[in-house]
Parts: C-alpha cells; structure tokens; sequence
C-alpha cells in the first residue's frame, strides 16, 4: 500500500510538472484493458469439468504515462478465479498491481527502475515479454540503462530479478540476473560507409544469473551446483542489396538444472538465415542447432517459470485451427538440429496464372530431429551426460512440416485461398496429446473463401480437413464468420472429431460468437463447447481443457 | 489506501487531458538502421500506423487490401502507411521476403518484443492508428473486417478538412 501511495505521488507529480512543461511537448496516456470471463458447465463427454465456484475471469489494465523524456506505467491484474488451464501452476491469482516502472530518456541515457521487457539479439541469452494470452510474464524487476553515445552504437545493461508469480501482486524468483549487450550498426557509426549498399550490425551479450549454490544428493553421489552461471552470444547481420543474413552463436557454461536433469556440460546455440527479397519473390531459408540451451532465473523451475531466454520453434506458425491447434511443435528444451526453406511468390496482375488481381503462392517446410549422441556412462554419466558424434541429424525425428499456399483474388467480391500441409510430428517430444504417443502423419487441406455482399458486408468461410491414421484421427471443421463493417460480427466454428476410433468420442465442437467493434474496443460473447488443445501466440504455446459455457471477452485501448 | 487511490485518480484525471502523440522508443527498419518511432508522423500530412505480423490473416488481408486504394489515397491526402510488424524472433526472418513478394510500397518496421505496441496500448493484432500532420494519434481502431477501408478513408477525408 506504502508503495502504491509512493507511486501515485510520483505519477501525481510528474503528471503535475506537465503544466508548466514544454508546451510544444505535452503529456500523453495511453493504456488497455482486457478481461475474459468464463461459465462453465460439465460435459464428461468431452472432459469439461466445473471447478468450484463454477465462474472465472482474468483481466488486466495499463496505463502508459509520458511527459518529454519522463514515463511511468503500472498495471492492474486480476484472476478471481484464473480461467481453466491459464494456471497450471497456480501462478495467477487475486487482484494488485503486477507490474510498474519509471523511466528516464535523452538522446544519451534510457534509463528505467521496475519492471521491464527486454531482449538481446535474438533471444538466445535474454528475452523478457509478456504475452497475456498465454499467461507469460517473465519481466524483470530492477534498473536498465541504456546508452546510445552516437548513432549506430547501443550499449545496454540489466540487472534485476524476473516475475515468477501473482498473488495479488507478483513476486520474483529466486536468481538475480545480471547483463550486458552492444551492438553497432558500421554504416551509421562511419560516415564513409553510410551510402555503401553493404549494411553491416554486429553485436554480443552476456547474461549471468546468480543464486545460491546447493547441495544435491543423487545415487549416494553428492553435487554441488554453481552461484553463478553465465551465457554470452556473438552476432551479426548483414544486408546487401536484397540478401540479408542474420547469424548468432551462444555459449553457455554449467547450469545444473531441473530442465538438463541436472547435468554440468556446457551450452551452445547456433543460428543462421539468409533470405532474399525482390519484387515479387521472397526466399527465406534457416538453419538451427542447440544443445541444453535452456537457461531460467531458478535452477529448479520447469515449464512455463521465468525463462531468461528465447528458443523459438522452426516450423511456421499456422493460422488455421487444425493445422494450428492439434500439432504445434515447439524447440525441445534440451536441443535439436533443424532448418526450415521458404518460398513467397506473387504471379503478377495481368499474366496468366495472376489473372486481373494476381495471385500469391508460398511453400514452406521445416525438419527437425534430436541430437546425434552417444550416452556417456560412470560418472561422466552425471555430470556431462553425453557426447557429441556430429552436428548432423541424430536418429529421433522430431518434426517434419510441408506446407504449400495459394491465395487469389476472382473478382471485386470473390476471394479465396488453399492450403495444403503434411505434418509428421512426434508427440514423445512435444507431449500435445495423451492419446497417442509416437509419430503422427497428418495431412491437412484448407479451402477460405470470402465473398463480399456489399462493401460492408462480407462471408468469410473455411473448410478445412485432417486425416490421419493415429491419435483422435481424423477431423473436419468449418468456420463461418459474417461481418458488417465497422461494428458487427457473427462466427460459428464446428470442429468434428468423426474419424475418433473411439465411437463416442465422434463429437461436435461446436462454437458460436457474437462480436461488437467500436473504435479500439472490442466485446465478444461466446458460447459452445472448446475442445482440449494448445493455444498459441508467436512461437509460444499452451494447453487448454475442454471447456463448455459462455464466455465474454472484452478489450480496449485508448 | 483511500488517499493513494484517490491521488491516482487525480492523476489519472490530469492525464486525460493530455494531447495523445507519438511515444518515442528505437525500432529497427529491415535493413538494420534505428528508427524512432516518435519520428513517424509527417509534416502536414497523416500517417497511418498498422500492427501486423506475417503470422495473422486478417493482419495481411487488412494490408493487401490498402494496397489497391493506396495510390488513390497518396493522391488525395498525401497518406503514409507504415507497416509495424510485432513478428518475434521466430517469424521476424520471414518479413522481408513476405513483404517484397507481395510487393507492400509501405515503410517496413519490426517490433519483435512489442516495446512499441505496448506503449501505444496495442492488445492485439490487427490495430490501426491515424496520426494527423502535427504528430497527433487521432484515431484508432483494433482489428479487421473486410469493407473497414471504407471507414480508414473517411477519417482521412476528416482530416483533409
């Protein structure tokens, strides 16, 4: 309470200085709200249940506020109780504040104290975000300062410890992490090379985590593990004309860990693109390898708990629901060797297979399998666990996705799209399912289309299909979604599990909403019945139950 | 408490008598180069802001959809559009090559840990703002539904007048 009153002192002050303040500069809010609530009501068909006080609602405000260089920000958060499945680990719950900064800006210093997001490079040494979606916040919670001494350098230090929970206000983990990152854009640092068609940025971070070693007892062994531990990561990114190439290499050093079984070997990443862009075709392709890379703010948290970084999946993030709900691969924690190809083309107006419009087409296909390693035995057994034979393919194949697009436009009021897909996906190393563990083979075919009955009015349509011989088999769904420009929407999805070898399990999802837009706001009433699955943003997912009942969804931003 | 509440609704209240401009924070442009986003609006004319990411339908149907009004618009209010992708590290890589086959004319930035978004108070994609030719936010509006050009271009018009 003491600090919320020190808070809104500061805030009330700064807010204050705006008066006499740089007329020409004058102070800005900004903020959102989101809640979602849910009823529920049982369906064992499905595997709905109810929980206790049978209603749950999950919500948050920002508020966002600058002055010149001055900000200051916080935000309301509330769970009472969280929505099914947003929990798993009892993470979210009551109603405080989760999240508050002040920062400073000039030309020179970015300084900030709180809570703040950051990321270095790629991701591969630190990555804080907030994803609410997903139930994602591994923000830190200290002081940042950031350096731009002249254009084209940045230089950037962190030093706090990350959110780990929310009990009416959200407390941290255990680790204190520490780090530093430098980056420099050569054509803007030189000016004999700023009108060169060569763009050179390189860069390196290095993070570390302190927290209390401990002793560990295992087999009549006795461990003990490190106070500190630390990763660091060399980068570049190179553009030329229309090539660009990203690459990064990180290392990091023995981090016993609930996520590497606690094993002392050392951690490595690799990571290249390269992609061209001309007009009209696009070409992107990648190349991944990483060994025990996991690295959280507590030695002995898994899951969803303060990551400190980012291991994004190969594979593209689908859109449609089959293709983006039931199979949705993500980096194993302890490695994997993969690389993806990518091809975006547009048949241009006028051609043949462009017709009037155009027409745009893109293939994409990702591959990954695990390591190739030889078990190490004795004591090597515990403390390296394994050895490298090559950075080839090792023998468990982890995923393999195809997918191939096609998007045309027919006539003013006739749109449509085609995907087809071919997954093979191992549900032992992305555990998506209970149903079946192994290799599904799966193909998926999509038909959208969307017809305009007048400007404002628009059908959006989508059938879509999943055969596959293993797990629930096979699936049809249908979406259908009217729109009335710029304030209504109808939708009803229908997802249809008819080829479970399970009779009873040959079940209707069915899912109906209503939708109101006004401006930056946006409200949602949903009922019907959401099958168990995973939810995704960005390269993140999680599982959600099955759940039965109404649901209302708001959202603004001003 | 009463009085920490009642100090922040004060401050609040302060607050929303301010004008709503542009925050200012670095973003990268696809070829590297910083830009700062309170540099965006233009001098005397609108700028429209639209978050999108390569992964989100409606996000690239909204966008390919300007495209065929886009010149139209140029002509008649000088209108800038300026693509702001919140593509994280796993789909960033597919921007440039996604961008240039569809041959998008706007000016392309990344946000790939929504710094941007979330100072402009961004929940979700797509969303779209109208900054007018002194820097000023003037319009919003969050998602996408086939025929809401319609409504993009007659706040553009507004402001013509």
């Amino acid at each position: 309470m003491k600090k919320l009153l020190v808070f809104s002192a500061l805030l009330a002050f700064a807010l204050g200085v705006q008066a006499q303040g740089d007329p020409k500069k004058p102070g800005q809010l900004h903020g959102n709200f989101q809640f979602l609530s849910q009823q529920y009501s049982e369906d064992s068909l499905i595997g709905a249940t109810v929980p206790p006080a049978t209603t749950a609602i999950n919500g948050f405000g920002n508020l966002m506020y600058t002055q010149g260089g001055f900000s200051a920000g916080m935000r309301f958060e509330t769970y009472n109780n969280a929505i099914q499945g947003f929990s798993a680990q009892n993470r979210y719950k009551g109603t405080g504040i989760g999240n508050r900064f002040v920062q400073y800006q000039d030309s020179i210093f970015n300084v900030t104290i709180g809570n703040f997001y950051e990321q270095f490079g790629n991701g591969l040494t630190l990555r804080t975000y907030w994803e609410p979606n997903l139930g994602i916040d591994n923000a830190l919670d200290g002081a940042r300062l950031i350096i731009t001494p002249k254009k084209g350098i940045t230089l950037k230090g962190i030093y706090g410890r990350q959110r780990l929970d929310f009990d009416s206000r959200s407390t941290n983990a255990d680790g204190i992490i520490r780090g530093t990152d430098a980056e420099f854009n050569l054509n803007s640092i030189f000016k004999s090379l700023a009108e060169k068609q060569t763009q050179l940025t390189l860069g390196g971070s290095f993070v570390s985590r302190y927290q209390n070693g401990e002793t560990r007892f295992q087999d009549s062994l006795i461990f003990l593990t490190p106070n500190n531990v630390s990763s660091s990561a060399v980068r570049l990114q190179l553009n030329r004309n229309a090539i660009a190439v990203s690459a990064e290499y990180a290392e990091k050093i023995n981090d016993p860990s609930a996520d590497n079984a606690y094993l002392y070997r050392k951690g490595k990443a690799f990571f290249l693109n390269a992609s061209y862009s001309g007009s009209g075709l696009g070409v992107n392709a990648a190349v991944k390898y990483i060994d025990n890379m996991s690295f959280r703010a507590d030695r002995n948290l898994k899951l969803f708990d303060v990551p400190t970084n980012y291991l994004p999946s190969i594979t593209k993030q689908h859109t449609y629901n089959l293709a983006a709900t039931l199979y949705p691969y993500a980096t194993p924690l302890t490695g994997e060797v993969s690389f993806m190809g990518e091809v975006f083309y547009t048949f241009k107006k006028g051609t043949k297979l462009g017709g009037k419009y155009g027409t745009q087409i893109s293939a994409n296909f990702a591959a990954a399998n695990g390591l190739d390693t030889t078990r190490l035995s004795g004591i090597e057994a515990y403390t390296e666990g394994y050895e490298i034979n090559s950075v080839k393919f090792g023998p468990t194949k982890y995923v393999r996705d195809f997918n191939l697009e096609v998007k045309k436009k027919l006539s003013k009021k006739f749109s449509t799209g085609f995907t087809y897909y071919y997954f093979e996906f191992n549900t032992l190393v992305t555990p998506v399912t209970n149903d079946f563990k192994g290799i599904v083979y799966a193909n998926i075919e999509v038909l959208e289309m969307n017809y305009k009955f007048t400007p404002k009015d628009n059908l959006h349509l989508e059938l879509q299909g999943l055969q596959t011989d293993q797990d629930k088999g096979d699936w049809a769904t249908v979406v259908a979604e009217f729109s009335h420009s710029p304030h209504w929407s109808i939708g009803l999805i229908d997802q249809y599990n008819y080829g479970n070898s399970v009779a009873e399990k040959r079940i209707h999802y069915l899912f109906g909403t209503v939708g109101y837009i006004n401006g930056s706001q946006r409200l949602t009433l949903g009922y019907g019945k959401r099958r168990e699955g995973v939810f995704c943003i960005g390269g993140v997912c999680r599982a959600v139950p099955a759940t039965n009942g109404f649901e209302l969804m708001y959202t603004a931003s001003f | 408490m009463r009085l920490s509440i009642s100090i922040f609704f004060l401050a609040i209240s302060l607050g929303l008598s301010a004008q709503e401009t542009l925050p200012s924070i670095n973003l990268k442009d696809l070829n590297g180069k910083t830009i700062n986003t309170a540099t965006l609006a233009q001098d005397g004319k609108p700028t429209l802001i639209c978050f999108w990411a390569t992964w989100c339908s409606p996000c690239k149907k909204e966008l390919n959809n300007y495209l065929d009004l886009y010149e139209d618009w140029q002509a008649e209010t000088g209108v800038k559009i300026i693509a702001v992708s919140i593509d994280d590290q796993r789909s960033v890589m597919r921007v440039a090559p996604y961008v240039s086959s569809v041959m998008w004319p706007y000016e392309i930035l990344l946000d790939s840990n929504k710094q941007f978004a979330q100072a402009l108070g961004v929940n979700n994609v797509p969303h779209t703002f109208l900054v007018d030719g002194t820097g000023k936010i003037i319009w919003q509006h969050n998602n996408y539904a086939e025929g809401d050009e319609a409504e993009v271009h007659e706040q553009l018009l507004k402001l013509k007048k």
